[in-house]
């Protein structure tokens, strides 16, 4: 039996090995993709498995859409087997991560040293992988005591050299920092006194680790992992292996390298901007045990009972990921009115019609119901996450829509809850008002669309929005969330040039920037900052860097008056003209006829982009009248 | 040598060094193998741990000069029961 298994499993490794190369030699693409996604969710990230996805990545690279992000990790211990895990699963998941690596115990003066390879290799995100036992090794070893003096001294001095290193690096680089916190030893050099002691190892670990977070939140850009959080989840005798470290400095089990690497990823796909908006997920066997078209509203699992509960678990999951910003959508082959019935009424339902802000229950080709929520919901195919049971839909959607992120749920539903807790592209490093209310404003825009079939004109539709619009400099407190739509929005975006909150900060105090934000309140709702412009004095030209928009309020001539705007400031500041650039992506088609539309001309045609200019003296875009202006003080949150 | 464990050895290395398992035999090692260098010989010994549940003392990782020494490395620490 035990060889009959391992045999019939290597046959299947072997099969799916030579699919994939078939599919890659006859030009089969999303095929290909679609195999290595499998590949790695049922094979798990090995060494062996990421070897090969990388290799076979490489050849698709040319042809598939993938964002290159440059990532230099700094460490006191060996993490090579873990680079090619970490490009595997980047590579599947849509990311292109170059990787450079530090020498062994050398983050200090990589650090410090201007010169230093780390920096010439200009690094998009640096991760500082260090373990408590080479920075502070009197609270890892078994000779930790802390004499008279307590560990004050320990805790001052490794604080203060991360102090030191994140000053040093802000000098030198505007990239993100990701700090390691440090781990407790296996156990502590007094034993059960440790804990009963104020001069104990665990504690002083817990007192430098809030200092670490401290000296982050204190930083742009610096942001800490939970390294002993990491390591506690699977248990410390399990994460560690002792003979390798002595022999190979490498302290982490083989069979946990890979939890490393997809916890770095974690970090990386809000970074890089690889991230999910919405969810959409499938009804039978996924938001409830059982098909509600056989078994009845009454037969269905959903309930506080074993194996009910588990769906109930998934759906606190996906209720938790509404609070950061992420939306809720139904694409599920149905009898509408069977499935209305169980989400309206069903006593086991978290989640309510409310919660979801689209909404596909037909017998239609699910690639197509992603295509109209998409569409319906204004935001970019790739950034829907689709979240079904059944492995052939996965892999319909896999093969038709390759951008969409399909999520592999485990055929146990006790763990469906964890593989969307776990996921990636959920994750984000900084929450705005805005984030946590978005459900709330689609809820309200399809209030609005209602009304705007009802009015007669569109003028008389735009004015009965009652909007107000409020355009302010950028300031301390707005900064994350301009940084934040530099990085987010790829619609209406005339440049997409995108900025961090430590650039966001650099170019509002250069006295040749200026950073806007446009704030749209209207009858419905406070929309909040919605838009940025930011612009350079070029001699008697106001040159337009950034004009973006989010794609809730396009259309509604916010556009118009920001432009209003820009002209009138720089009339004001002695400007005769004011140009700006269209450069086409794949997805800001939405933008391509704004200068036009808006009375510029062509100036010249560059390689990558159109130069757009208007003659100040001439004419400029007036405010439209149906949009109330207001100063910034007039507005306030 | 065949059966189940060589095979899986075998597609390992196979994925690891980047050849094909077809040209793989007990005799392979880092002496045929151009790719087969000290960060590669870290990998494959990492994905056999992980895959056999197993942890290698340094010696062992020092003697696996060949593909058959890696299986009969394996089979040692498996007993003779589940090999086959």
């Amino acid at each position: 039996m035990e060889v009959w298994r391992a045999a019939s499993r290597t046959n299947e490794m072997n099969e799916r090995r030579t699919d994939i190369d078939r599919w890659i030699g006859q030009g089969a693409i999303a095929e290909a993709q679609a195999g290595l996604s499998e590949l790695l969710s049922t094979e798990g990230l090995s060494n062996a498995t990421a070897a090969f996805s990388v290799s076979r990545y490489e050849k698709l690279r040319p042809h598939i859409s993938l964002i290159p992000y440059r990532v230099a990790i700094l460490r006191s211990l060996t993490v090579e087997p873990v680079v090619p895990m970490l490009r595997a699963a980047g590579f599947a998941n849509g990311l292109d991560l170059t990787v450079h690596l530090g020498e062994f115990n050398a983050y200090a003066q990589e650090i410090l040293d201007g010169t230093s390879a780390l920096y010439r290799f200009g690094p998009q995100a640096v991760i500082l992988a260090t373990e408590t036992r080479s920075l502070a090794p009197e609270l890892w070893s078994e000779q930790g005591d802390s004499g008279t003096d307590g560990w004050e001294a320990v805790i001052a001095r490794v604080s203060q050299q991360y102090r030191d290193w994140i000053k040093a690096f802000r000098q030198r680089s505007d990239a993100h920092l990701i700090l390691h916190t440090l781990a407790p030893p296996l156990s502590p050099a007094l034993g059960v006194f440790d804990a009963q002691s104020d001069s104990g190892q665990q504690q002083a670990l817990e007192e430098l680790n809030r200092r670490i977070r401290i000296l982050a939140r204190e930083h742009r850009g610096v942001y800490t992992l939970d390294y002993a959080a990491l390591v506690a989840r699977q248990g410390q005798e399990n994460w560690y292996d002792e003979r390798k470290w002595i022999s190979m400095r490498l302290p982490i089990a083989a069979a946990h390298l890979p939890r490393l690497a997809r916890e770095w990823l974690r970090y990386l796909h809000p970074l890089s901007g690889r991230i999910a908006k919405v969810v959409v997920v499938d009804l039978d066997n996924t938001l409830w045990g059982g098909v509600v078209g056989e078994d009845g509203p009454t037969g269905i699992r959903l309930d506080g009972e074993h194996p009910g509960a588990a769906y109930r678990a998934l759906q606190r999951a996906l209720m938790d990921l509404t609070r950061r910003g992420i939306l809720l959508a139904i694409a599920s082959k149905n009898n509408p009115a069977d499935a209305l019935e169980v989400l309206e009424q069903h006593s086991g339902m978290l989640l309510r019609p409310r919660n979801f802000s689209a909404m596909r229950i037909n017998w239609n080709d699910k690639a197509e119901s992603l295509r109209e929520i998409a569409a319906e919901l204004n935001v970019g195919i790739d950034t829907l996450a689709f979240l079904d049971d059944n492995p052939v839909e996965r892999r319909r959607v896999r093969t038709e829509l390759p951008e969409v992120i399909v999520i592999d749920l485990p055929e146990d539903p006790w763990q469906y809850a964890g593989k969307v807790r776990d996921c990636p592209f959920f994750e984000r490093l900084s929450l705005s008002e805005e984030d946590r209310h978005r459900s709330e404003y689609y809820a309200a825009e399809k209030q609005r669309a209602t009304l705007e079939t009802s009015c007669v004109t569109r003028e008389d539709f735009l004015r009965s929005l009652e909007q107000v619009v409020e355009i302010s400099e950028v300031n301390p407190s707005t900064l994350g969330r301009v940084a934040q739509l530099t990085q987010k929005t790829n619609q209406f975006n005339l440049t997409t040039k995108r900025y961090s909150e430590q650039q966001i900060s650099e170019l509002a105090s250069n006295p040749d920037c200026q950073v806007w934000s446009v704030r749209v309140v209207d009858r419905y709702m406070d929309n909040g900052l919605v838009g940025v412009a930011i612009t350079r004095s070029e001699g008697p030209t106001c040159e337009i860097d950034t004009l973006l928009l989010s794609c809730r309020v396009i259309g509604r001539g916010v556009e118009t008056a920001l432009l209003a705007h820009l002209a009138e400031v720089a009339r004001q500041g002695g400007k005769t003209r004011l140009e700006g650039r269209f450069l086409p992506t794949k997805k800001n088609a939405p933008a391509r006829e704004f200068y036009s539309s808006q009375g510029f001309d062509v100036v010249r045609e560059e390689p990558t982009a159109t130069l757009w200019g208007l003659d100040l003296e001439s004419g400029a875009p007036s405010w439209p009248d149906w949009i109330q202006h207001r100063a910034p003080a007039e507005v306030t949150t | 040598m065949t059966g189940p464990l060589w095979e899986q050895v075998a597609g390992m290395a196979a994925d690891v060094m980047g050849v094909d398992a077809s040209t793989l035999d007990e005799r392979s090692g880092p002496e045929q193998i151009q790719t087969w260098d000290s960060v590669q010989h870290l990998n494959l010994v990492l994905a056999l741990e992980a895959q056999f549940s197993l942890q290698f003392e340094p010696e062992e990782i020092d003697q696996m000069t060949t593909l058959g020494r890696i299986a009969e490395i394996i089979k040692a620490h498996q007993g003779s029961t589940t090999t086959g």
